[in-house]
C-alpha cells in the first residue's frame, strides 16, 4: 500500500519522468527508424496469431483452398467454432483443463505459502538444510523424472486420474523461496503486537501476513496457473483416456487421429488459447513485473 | 486486517512476553515442521523419491509391465553409450541448443533496445512480442504447422510472391530442424525480452548523462555502458535459455514427430520412447540420468561463473 504512494516523490520516478519529457517530443531519425523496424518486426510477431484467425474463419473448402484467399469471398463463418464447441471433446477438455490447473494453483500456493512462512519466521531445527534442499531441487528438471514418476503413479494408482494429473505439479520449490524472501521482507513487529494480543500464528498468517502480501500472491498465482494450463509432457504421459484429458494434449491427439481440417484445428488452437490471452490482457502489469523481477516462469 | 484487539490483562501480557527461550524453540521446531509438512509429502514423494528411485532403476531391466525388476548392475548404462541413437539425439538436442539460443539472445536484446528507446506505444510492443509466450505447445505447434504447410501454407505463399520456389520445411531433413528453430524464437522470445528490458531500465541515467557531457554518441554510449552494464543479465538469459532448450521435447514432437528420419529427435524424445512406447522403462532412465548430469554441470557452471562474479564486485 506504502509501496503504491511512494512512487509519486521517489527520485526514481522523478528521473523517469525527467526521462520520458526529455525524450517524448524528439522524434529524430533515429527513432523514427527504430519505430518502423518495431513496426515490422510486431506484424511478422503477430502475423501466425492473425492468420490462424483467419483460418479458423473460413469454411473448411474456403482454408483448404489454392490459391490461397486472404479474405474469403463468401464471408467470415463462425461454423468451425460450432462444430468445435457442439461436437467431440473440446469442451470436456477445456473444462479438464480449467478443473486441474485451479486445484494445481490453489493447493501450490497453499502449501508454499505454508513452507515459506515457516522457513522465514520459525527458527526450527534443520531449516537451514531444508532450505538449502529446497534450493538445489530447482536445478532437477522435472522432465528426466518422467519415468520413474509414472512408476511412482503406477504404485499410487494415480495413472488415468485427476490427482495424477495435479499431484505433482503442486511442487514448486522456486515459488517457496520467492514467498520466503518476500515475508523476510514483512516487518516482523506487525506480528507481535498480534502476538501479544494471544492471537495464532495460523491466525497471524491468514490476517496479517498474507494481505500484506497480495501483489506476489497473486504473481505466483497467474504464473503457477499458466505453466498448468499449458504443461504438455505430464498429463500426455499420465493420461491416456480421453475425458480426462487436459486440452493440449487432447487437441494433439484429435490431429493425430484425424489429419487436416485446417479450419477447425485452428478454431480448436484460438479456443485453447483465448483464456490465457485475457488472463494476459487483465494482468498483463502482474505477469511482466514478475519475470521482470524474479524471473520466475510458468514450468 | 481485523486481528484480535481485546485488551489483556497486564499479568496476561507478561505471561505471553515470557516464554521462555527454550521453549520458544521447541515450539519452533514443532511448527517449523508442521508448517512444511504438507509441502514435504509431495515435495519426497514426487520429486525426491522420484529422482532417486529413477537413478536406482537405471541399474535394473525393470520393464513398463513390472518384469525383471532385479538388479543388472552397469548394463544399461554401457548400452546407453554404446547406442548411436543416443548419441543422435544428443547431437540433435546440442544443435537445437545452438541454433535457437543464438537468435533467442541476440534478437531479444535488439528487441528491447529499440523498444527502450522510448518509442510510444511501449503496451502494444510489449504485448506484441510476448503473448507468443503464453501459449501452450500444442497451440503453437498447430499455428505453425499450418503456416509451414507446402502448398497452403502462408509462408510458401508469400515465399513465392518473390520468386521462391515451395520449401517442404517440417518433412526435409535440411529444414525441419531450422523451421522447428523459428518456430521456437518466435514462441519464447518475449522471456528474454521482458528479462532485457528490466535490465535496461535499471541502467541509472545518470552513468549516460555523465557520458554525454565528455561528448560521447549514442553508439559509443551504448558499447560503453549498455553493453557491459547488461552483462549479469546475459549470463542469466544465456544460461535460463540453453537449459531450456535443451530440454526440447514439445513442439519437436508436435511438429516432426521427431523427423523426417530421426533429424529432429531429442533426447528426451529418445527418453520417452525407449520407456513409453519400447516399455524399457530401466533403460530410459539410464538415458535420463545421462542428461541430467549434463544439465546440473551446466547449473554448477553457472552458479560458479556468478559466484565469482559476486565476489568481484
Amino acid at each position: 500500500m506504502t509501496a503504491q504512494a511512494l512512487p509519486r516523490t521517489s527520485p526514481a520516478s522523478v528521473t523517469q519522468a525527467a526521462r520520458g519529457g526529455n525524450r517524448r517530443p524528439r522524434p529524430t531519425a533515429g527513432r523514427v527508424v527504430a519505430l518502423v523496424i518495431l513496426a515490422v518486426l510486431a506484424i511478422a510477431w503477430l502475423a501466425p496469431v492473425a492468420w490462424a484467425l483467419l483460418t479458423s474463419l473460413k469454411t473448411e473448402q474456403e482454408a483448404a483452398a489454392f490459391p490461397i484467399t486472404l479474405i474469403p469471398a463468401e464471408g467470415f463463418t463462425l461454423d468451425a467454432y460450432i462444430t468445435t464447441l457442439s461436437e467431440g471433446m473440446v469442451p470436456r477438455w477445456a473444462w479438464n483443463s480449467l478443473l486441474t490447473s485451479s486445484a494445481i494453483t490453489l493447493i501450490t500456493v497453499t502449501i508454499s505459502a505454508l513452507a515459506g512462512y515457516a522457513l522465514s519466521r520459525f527458527d526450527f531445527a534443520g531449516r537451514k538444510m531444508l532450505l538449502a534442499v529446497i534450493v538445489a531441487s530447482i536445478m532437477v528438471p522435472g522432465q528426466i523424472l518422467i519415468v520413474p514418476l509414472f512408476q511412482q503413479m503406477l504404485t499410487l494408482n494415480m495413472v488415468d486420474t485427476y490427482w495424477g494429473i495435479i499431484l505433482p505439479q503442486v511442487i514448486a520449490a522456486p515459488m517457496v523461496f520467492i514467498l520466503k524472501k518476500f515475508f523476510d521482507q514483512i516487518p516482523r513487529e506487525l506480528e507481535e503486537a498480534a502476538l501479544m494480543d494471544g492471537a495464532s500464528r495460523l491466525r497471524i498468517l491468514l490476517q496479517i501476513v498474507l494481505p500484506l502480501s497480495r501483489p506476489i500472491l497473486g504473481a505466483v498465482s497467474i504464473f503457477v496457473f499458466i505453466g498448468a494450463w499449458n504443461n504438455f509432457l505430464w498429463p500426455f504421459i499420465v493420461i491416456n483416456k480421453s475425458e480426462l484429458m487436459t486440452l493440449p494434449v487432447g487437441l494433439q491427439t484429435v490431429i493425430s487421429a484425424y489429419g487436416i481440417q485446417y479450419a477447425a484445428n485452428m478454431a480448436q488452437a484460438m479456443l485453447a488459447a483465448l483464456p490465457l490471452i485475457v488472463l494476459f490482457l487483465f494482468f498483463q502489469r502482474q505477469i511482466i513485473k514478475g519475470i521482470s523481477t524474479t524471473g520466475i516462469t510458468g514450468t | 486486517m481485523s486481528v484480535d484487539t481485546r485488551t489483556a490483562t497486564p499479568a496476561a501480557v507478561a505471561r505471553a512476553t515470557r516464554p521462555s527461550l527454550s521453549r520458544r524453540r521447541r515450539e519452533d521446531n514443532v511448527r517449523g515442521w508442521l508448517y512444511c509438512a504438507p509441502f514435504l509429502v509431495a515435495f519426497v514423494t514426487f520429486l525426491l523419491w522420484p529422482t532417486v528411485y529413477g537413478l536406482w532403476m537405471s541399474f535394473t531391466g525393470r520393464s513398463l509391465t513390472g518384469a525383471n525388476a532385479g538388479w543388472i548392475g552397469f548394463a544399461n548404462w554401457s548400452e546407453a553409450f554404446a547406442d548411436p541413437e543416443v548419441w543422435s539425439s544428443l547431437a540433435n538436442t546440442a544443435w537445437f541448443t545452438v541454433l535457437s539460443t543464438i537468435p533467442l539472445v541476440l534478437i531479444s536484446l535488439a528487441l528491447a533496445v529499440l523498444v527502450n528507446l522510448g518509442i510510444p506505444g511501449q503496451w502494444f510492443w510489449r504485448l506484441s512480442f510476448f503473448l507468443p509466450f503464453l501459449l501452450a505447445s500444442t497451440v503453437v505447434s498447430l499455428f505453425w504447422k499450418w503456416l509451414y504447410n507446402p502448398q497452403l501454407g502462408l509462408i510458401n505463399d508469400l515465399l513465392g510472391k518473390i520468386g521462391i520456389d515451395p520449401i517442404p520445411w517440417l518433412s526435409d531433413p535440411n529444414t525441419a530442424m531450422h523451421a522447428v528453430v523459428i518456430t521456437t524464437v518466435w514462441w519464447t522470445i518475449g522471456f528474454n525480452f521482458l528479462l532485457y528490458l528490466a535490465a535496461l531500465q535499471n541502467i541509472p541515467e545518470q552513468l549516460y548523462e555523465a557520458a554525454s557531457l565528455d561528448g560521447a554518441g549514442k553508439w559509443r554510449q551504448f558499447l560503453s555502458i549498455t553493453v557491459p552494464q547488461l552483462g549479469p543479465t546475459t549470463v542469466l538469459v544465456l544460461v535460463l535459455q540453453i537449459l531450456a532448450s535443451l530440454k526440447v521435447f514439445d513442439q519437436i514432437y508436435q511438429m516432426t514427430g521427431g523427423g523426417p528420419a530421426g533429424a529432429t529427435r531429442p533426447i528426451l524424445q529418445y527418453v520417452y520412447e525407449a520407456g513409453f512406447t519400447g516399455y524399457r522403462l530401466g533403460y530410459a532412465s539410464a538415458i535420463s540420468y545421462i542428461f541430467f548430469f549434463l544439465i546440473i554441470g551446466i547449473s554448477i557452471g553457472y552458479l560458479v561463473i556468478s559466484s565469482r562474479r559476486t565476489v568481484k564486485s
